[in-house]
């Protein structure tokens, strides 16, 4: 049957139509904006303030040309910073020191973004039904993931400039930033492209995700392998990683535009490739086949928990893995923290409690970030809650003697269960790689401490993500998350802005305690913990008087 | 013995849209009821109160002798319900969705969900994103028909599915019927209502407008009559309750076709003696004539019946 039907389109399609198969891609663009007219802007923010937000802060801390070499050749001594983050190319360039972190992984993450829009835009789109809507309107075979292609393009385009003109702002130069936009651009239309294949294999748009990040984990790794060979010895490794392409682009030291001839070249080939395969399939069929699963459920598939177990345990295993990795390489970059700041540094640091206060405040800081981020994960957990009613499966489950509090609750324990199971390991993996590297066993405690006290401001977000599916569920993804982005900006650039106290106070994470190293302040913690589970049990009240929404 | 499903004056807006308007239905214990309406007559809207998914604006609903929208847990263990749409996980298996939801009422038998995956020709061990919207229908059809429940709640269960599984669907929904259950089945295909239904109620906008037996609904129509005669009696236009009597000749008489209402039935029968009867049909309305009615009532314009 598929295969008559493969060959009877085959001889039909003759080259005077060619041009028709992208019929209607202009208004399907068009469709996408207004999809996405309040995500695109939001995740561009978030990239261009990331960016700048990282430059600006690390340039008070390193005026100096001398200050900045000495930083780089810490950093890229270190093996694991080196495979993690890539190593600084041009150790004299403020640019290249000040985004190091941002500069391989930030490219990554606009690939995944690349490869989220276009899975979003072709498959996603497939599986709600409405590309069948629109193929029997008039539109060309083509057009849905031509529209898919443009609209990403677009999107990434605009990151880039917008990204360039926040690091003009921050003070780095107009050429060494427009190249940066150049890198990250590069990966990130070679993972549009690779999301474009894989969402014509994939049956489902999770499916297309999950396929292409794999090939963009597995990118990633090519280049850290690269980068964190010993003297450098496979470092033309590199050239075989869409991410590694980025780091060849040399943005901020003596850029070559031509790597730009390169990804433009793949991003055209990989995407010719995904119109080839457009037309080997049928609308809502892949190309990989279905597995068959089991014809009954496990024990465990027998109530709400273990349906959220089910839904939820694919993103967890992800972050767990990937929290594992950044608590090994945690314990790699405080071993080499000695060189990270200059004498004169080093001199008022020890008045501040010396070499082990430098410690403290590094690893403060960047369980800062991880309580921030395992934030996003009670989020996008919580989330499922209203992705499982606005697809109508809740209705399901909500005719049988599953009440809503219970569903409610089953999710709240994913998501908050999730984040205790992300710090326990966290915290027990930083505490021992840091004690390991430092020789140092008093950092299982301390690690111990600093995992524990992120909970109480992440309760709080789980908290206003649980109000807002109560109260506004149409509108709970879009506020949830706009405020995360939100918190997360006064965090990291309220400061930087001068902003009044009380307004960067507004965020949970504020109120945070930095340990190791800062006070420990429990009356903030208890407030935090008492104000999450008011909020918990408010939402949840609202979900359960409402009605169901699709 | 009290109605399993008793329903007064709900009303229910989404806006300014008024789904259910002053809606009275009566469900009896044991009976099938047919809930037929064209689309957007509120069908669904009715059922998603009574499993207190939705909250009424006003007006009250009993269900089972509890209250649909403060029982949830106790009366959905006594019933199953299909919606209109099936949407199912797209990483668990049919098989899978059938367990979890018969688990979730409280168990079903082994021996009744196998017989139903045969008798409905579903392979279980496909994962949801590979069902078409037919077989999806059939998952949530197993599932609920393999529970032992007093009171099935179905919303066009049949809309994706072949004829042959139509057959097979409306055998098992007289079995279990036959068994003493109850049964609240919503449709616009008025020949599955038919076909099933003890009574039927009738809604359109948000109203139940006609509700009775089937029997009792016919009365409220017209029979079409043919007669092959010999001579066509005068005067049959002038009869009360015989509508649009046309006659042509046909072979070497007449053939009168008419349309009369069930109490003029006698006085045409009178008419008709001397005429020279060879051949009469006569049909009995179908739900099909009792809908359009009311459709017609739409096209003449509110108010006007
Ligand atoms: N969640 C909702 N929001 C707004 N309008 C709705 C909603 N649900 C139903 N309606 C409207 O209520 C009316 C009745 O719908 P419904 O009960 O689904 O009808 P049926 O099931 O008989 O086709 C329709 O006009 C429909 O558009
Ligand atoms: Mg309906």
């Amino acid at each position: 049957m598929a295969a008559t039907t493969m060959a009877g389109r085959r001889t039909q399609a003759p080259a005077a139509t060619a041009l028709a198969r992208f019929t209607g891609t202009g208004p399907l663009v068009r469709l996408a904006l207004r999809r996405d007219r309040v995500l695109a802007p939001v995740w561009i923010a978030v990239f261009a303030f990331s960016a700048a937000g990282s430059a600006a802060a690390t340039i008070g801390i390193y005026p100096t040309e001398a200050s900045r070499v000495q930083i780089a050749d810490t950093l890229n001594s270190s093996a694991s910073s080196a495979a993690f983050y890539g190593p600084i190319l041009d150790p004299t360039s403020m640019g290249q020191v000040s985004l190091f972190k941002m500069y391989a992984f930030g490219a990554a993450m606009v690939g995944l973004l690349g490869l989220f829009l276009v899975a979003r835009h072709t498959r996603g789109e497939e599986e709600d039904g409405r590309t069948e809507l629109v193929g029997a309107g008039v539109v060309g075979r083509w057009a849905p993931l031509a529209a898919a292609l443009t609209w990403t393009t677009i999107v990434l385009v605009v990151l880039g400039l917008v990204t360039a003109v926040s690091l003009v702002g921050a003070g780095l130069d107009v050429v060494g930033s427009l190249s940066f936009a150049l890198a990250w651009l590069v990966t990130g239309l070679a993972f549009t492209a690779i999301g474009a294949v894989t969402a014509q294999v994939a049956t489902t748009s999770r499916g297309a995700k999950g396929l292409a990040g794999g090939l963009l984990g597995l990118a990633y790794l090519i280049r850290a392998v690269a980068d964190g060979s010993a003297d450098g010895e496979l470092v033309g490794l590199r050239w075989m990683s869409p991410v590694g392409w980025a780091q060849e682009v040399h943005a901020f030291a003596d850029p070559r535009w031509s790597v730009g001839v390169l990804g433009l070249a793949f991003f055209l080939l990989v995407s010719a490739i995904a119109f080839a395969l457009v037309d080997r399939r049928d609308l809502g069929a892949g190309l990989l086949p279905d597995r068959a699963g089991a014809a009954s459920a496990p024990r465990s598939l027998s109530g709400g928990l273990g349906l959220a177990w089910r839904l939820h345990r694919g993103l967890l295993a992800g972050w767990v893995l990937g929290a594992a990795l950044l608590s090994m390489v945690l314990g790699g970059l405080v071993a080499n923290l000695g060189g990270f700041v200059d004498e004169g540094m080093q001199d008022m640091l020890a008045a501040l409690g010396g070499q082990q206060g430098l410690e403290d405040t590094f690893v403060a800081v960047e369980w800062s970030f991880i309580g921030t981020f395992f934030g996003a994960y009670a989020i996008a957990a919580l989330l499922r809650l209203r992705s499982e009613e606005a697809t109508g499966r809740s209705e399901n489950l909500l005719a049988t003697p599953l009440t809503r509090p219970r569903w409610a609750a089953s999710h709240l324990i994913a998501s908050i269960g999730g984040v205790v199971t992300l710090l326990v390991v966290t915290g027990t993996l930083t505490g021992f790689s840091i004690s390991r590297s430092l020789g140092d066993s008093a950092w299982w405690s301390k690690s111990a401490s600093a995992a524990a006290v992120q909970l109480p401001a992440i309760l709080v977000m789980v908290g206003l993500t649980i109000l807002a599916i109560g109260l506004v569920p149409r509108f709970a993804v879009g506020l949830s998350w706009g405020l995360f982005v939100a918190f997360f900006l006064l965090g990291e650039i309220g400061a930087l802005l001068e902003l009044p106290q009380w307004v960067m106070d507004l965020s949970p994470f504020a109120h945070t305690p930095r340990l190791p190293g800062g006070d420990l302040n429990v009356p903030a913690l208890v407030i935090l913990t008492v104000l999450g589970l008011g909020l918990i049990g408010a939402g949840v009240a609202a979900y359960r008087r409402r009605d169901l929404e699709a | 013995m009290t109605p399993v499903i008793e329903i007064t004056d709900l009303t229910k807006t989404f806006g300014s849209v008024t789904a259910l308007d002053h809606l009275d239905l009566t469900v009896e214990a044991g009976e099938v009821h047919g809930f037929l309406g064209p689309n957007g007559a509120g069908k669904t809207t009715t059922l998603r109160i009574l499993l207190g998914l939705l909250r009424a604006d006003s007006g009250s609903a009993t269900l089972l002798g509890g209250d649909p929208w403060r029982d949830v847990a106790t009366l959905h263990r006594r019933l199953a319900y299909v919606p209109g749409d099936v949407a199912l996980w797209p990483n668990l298996t049919g098989g899978e969705v059938i367990d979890l939801l018969g688990r979730l009422r409280g168990g079903l038998d082994p021996a009744r969900r196998a017989a139903l995956l045969e008798r409905f020709d579903l392979d279980p061990s496909k994962k949801g994103r590979a069902y078409s919207k037919g077989n999806r229908q059939k998952v949530a059809l197993v599932a609920a028909l393999a529970s032992d429940v007093e009171l099935l709640l179905l919303d066009e269960p049949t809309s994706g599915l072949d004829p042959l599984m139509e057959a097979e669907f409306r055998a098992v929904v007289r079995e279990l019927a036959a068994g003493g259950a109850t049964v609240l089945l919503s449709s616009h295909i008025l020949s599955e209502a038919e076909a099933l239904s003890d009574r039927v109620s009738i809604i359109r906008h948000g109203r139940v407008v006609e509700t009775g037996t089937l029997e009792q609904l016919r009365h409220l129509t017209r029979t079409a009559v043919t007669v092959d005669v010999l001579r066509a009696p005068d005067g049959l236009d002038a009869l009360p309750g015989v509508y649009d009597v046309r006659v042509e000749p046909h072979g070497d008489g007449a053939r009168l076709a008419c349309e009369v209402d069930a109490p003029a039935l006698e006085s045409l029968l009178t008419v008709l003696q001397g005429a020279g009867v060879r051949a009469l049909t006569s049909a009995p309305p179908t739900l099909e004539e009792l809908f359009l009615r009311h459709y017609s009532d739409d096209l003449a314009g509110a108010g006007v019946q």
